[in-house]
């Protein structure tokens, strides 16, 4: 782990090579994490796997989190390694919510880490977040014409209405 | 362009605009889909007939003459190893390309623990990798316990590397037993299962299950081991090196089992850290990672074993790298039953931890802490935190993220098996359609781990 100051380090160094590509920083856990605007996520992570003296190359894992209610709502994580090092480095695309007719977007990083592909189809299929420029980007736990984004904070659990033959007309959509 | 574009372009052109309650449906990428917060708004339309038709990439790319066959494998093939869906397009018998479908038991676990308190969700998440449920509590518990900043006895630790051990070598046992199964070598089931089943029967002595045992709590194990055990566990771990001997020798030098596995199924090293893999997988590659060595947890920093890494990659280095990491987790466990220290096997803080029983009827106090503990559970100060560990298959890592209420805000897994299987396609792309079967058993994914 990268420790306090050398996570401020990290920051001002990105900003100078991405002006605001980095909106804040904190160090909680003993674990450092990035807030990044989700737009320049590509060059931030690139930066971060390419600049001699950083080089985070193992993508560890990709995930998404609802921070309801706070703003701006949505992250999706990259939990990058070094493993030379053993060092890591957290980086928090931080999406705002734009409204119940449209999704969160964020570019894709799945061309340049593999690894990401089948983490940002799950991050996609439960929290709605669309990775543009994805070639496969469907559901892939839930079933393919599953609607709804179940990991979102404001989805119910038990969300799915139970339908009895009485109540059926109720529900609209829900019988044939 | 293949005649399938064609007519699928043809279709496109027939009706230019699809009707509005239609369009965001089919292809939900770029276009905005329908939004699911109103689920029961949704009509019938969207419900039935507009499911994406699955297909790999290999069929855009064929040329007219080539004739390829699509071929479903599973979900219920006993060579999936649960519920996993292979789609392969075959040319013959080599593999051109494949698609692992998977959800088949998404059980909704994730989001579940964001409805019970901490202490509720620990029999959830070891139910997610059902071979592993040790490693799912501790990637678990232990993230809490960073979170909330507790040190764990010291007894408690090596309990608790005791048990994981033992859980490693009994994961690894029924990966062995049902990868020889599917290699055709039925025997080697039958005396995995075996020695299988005394490390239930240890976990029963121990925990009173022999499965999910919901044993690691916030702040230790549940309850000490009973007597007896470490002598019980003392045999066992004298006895299995031998076993161990005896499945070498009925695979190792194995004619068939050399001329199936030996390079077979290689990926690159670099590759393979690309897609992410961890675990014996990229040990096998020649990468000399495992997180008990490089970032210590519990008390792994006091024992002492190697890391066993293969040479190429191919199935029978991953077999290798495997059957030692055996060697050398019995090895773990006998340090620990040697070093085992006394003390108490949960810590002491009345906030987190269950009083013990015999001071609720003496002890007001006790009787309040329990009672706060049950009914509303313990709170976690607002933060997040990852937290791995190195599980049977790879890095287990869990996520949390705490809202300062006695419920996690987020809980996510990010499961070994569910990454390493991006790498099967690399494995089995321009191999025989026989080499996959192998290319799974030596991937061992864990479907329960995979679906969630």
């Amino acid at each position: 782990m990268p420790d306090a100051p050398g996570l401020e380090l990290i920051r001002a160094e990105l900003n100078d090579a991405h002006p605001d590509a980095i909106t804040g920083s904190y160090y909680e856990h003993g674990q450092a994490c990035l807030v990044c605007d989700p737009a320049q996520i590509r060059e931030v992570l690139a930066w971060l796997r390419d600049t001699p003296g950083q080089e985070y190359t193992f993508l560890a894992s990709v995930h998404g989190v609802d921070y309801l209610p706070a703003e701006p709502r949505f992250g999706v994580h990259y939990e990058l390694l070094n493993m030379a090092r053993v060092e890591r480095v957290r980086v928090r695309a931080a999406l705002a919510d734009p409204g119940p007719d449209a999704l969160p977007e964020l570019p894709t990083v799945s061309d340049e880490w593999p690894t990401a592909d089948h983490q940002e189809r799950e991050v996609y299929d439960f929290f709605g977040i669309v990775f543009t420029g994805h070639p496969d980007l469907r559901r892939i736990l839930m079933p393919e014409d599953y609607v709804g984004w179940p990991q979102r904070r404001d989805f119910p659990i038990g969300g799915e209405p139970v339908i009895f033959t009485n109540t059926e007309r109720d529900v609209p959509g829900w019988y044939a | 362009m293949s005649t399938e574009e064609r007519l699928r372009d043809e279709e496109d052109a027939a009706e230019p605009q699809a009707p509005s309650e239609n369009g965001a449906k089919g292809n939900m990428r770029g276009s905005a889909p329908a939004h699911g917060r109103d689920i029961v708004a949704r009509s019938s339309a969207e419900v039935i007939g507009t499911s994406v038709v699955e297909r790999t990439d290999a069929e855009s790319s064929l040329e007219p003459e080539q004739e390829l066959m699509t071929v479903n494998l599973g979900p219920h093939h006993p060579a999936t190893h649960g519920v996993l869906r292979l789609l392969v397009s075959l040319q013959g018998e080599t593999v051109i390309d494949l698609k692992p479908i998977m959800g088949y038991v998404h059980t909704g676990i994730e989001k579940n623990c964001e409805d019970k308190s901490y202490w509720k969700a620990i029999p959830f998440v070891e139910r997610m990798d059902y071979l592993s449920y040790f490693f799912n509590m501790q990637a678990f518990v232990g993230c809490v316990e960073k979170m909330l900043e507790l040190e764990i006895p010291p007894r408690a630790e090596y309990l608790r590397v005791i048990h994981m051990e033992l859980n490693r070598l009994h994961s690894h046992l029924v990966w062995l037993g049902t990868s020889a199964l599917d290699l055709g070598a039925m025997s080697m089931f039958f005396y995995c299962f075996r020695d299988r089943d005394r490390i239930l029967d240890l976990f029963e002595m121990s925990t009173g299950q022999r499965m999910h045992t919901r044993y690691f709590q916030v702040g230790g194990v549940f309850e000490d081991i009973p007597v007896g055990f470490e002598r019980k566990v003392r045999a066992f771990t004298q006895e299995f090196p031998s076993r161990i001997d005896q499945f070498e020798a009925l695979l190792t030098n194995n004619e068939i089992f050399l001329q199936r596995t030996k390079g077979v199924g290689i990926v690159e090293r670099e590759r393979l850290k690309a897609l992410g893999v961890t675990g014996p997988l990229l040990r096998a590659a020649g990468e000399p990672w495992d997180l008990r060595k490089v970032e210590p947890y519990l008390a792994y920093a006091d024992f002492d074993f190697d890391i066993p890494i293969g040479t190429v990659g191919d199935g029978w280095d991953r077999f290798r790298c495997r059957i030692q990491e055996m060697r050398e987790s019995v090895k773990i466990i006998e340090q620990a039953i040697d070093g085992l220290p006394e003390g108490p096997v949960l810590a002491d803080d009345r906030k987190i931890v269950l009083p013990p029983r015999h001071e609720l009827s003496t002890s007001m106090e006790a009787l309040i802490h329990h009672f706060k503990l049950v009914t509303e559970g313990f709170r976690v100060p607002p933060g997040e935190c990852y937290y791995p560990i190195e599980s049977p298959r790879g890095e287990l890592g869990c996520f949390v993220l705490a809202d300062g209420s006695a419920k996690p805000a987020r809980v996510h897994f990010r499961d070994p098996s569910f990454v390493n299987l991006q790498s099967l396609r690399d494995m089995c792309v321009g191999e025989y359609i026989a080499d996959m079967i192998q290319n799974l058993a030596m991937l061992d994914p864990v479907l329960g781990g995979i679906d969630r």
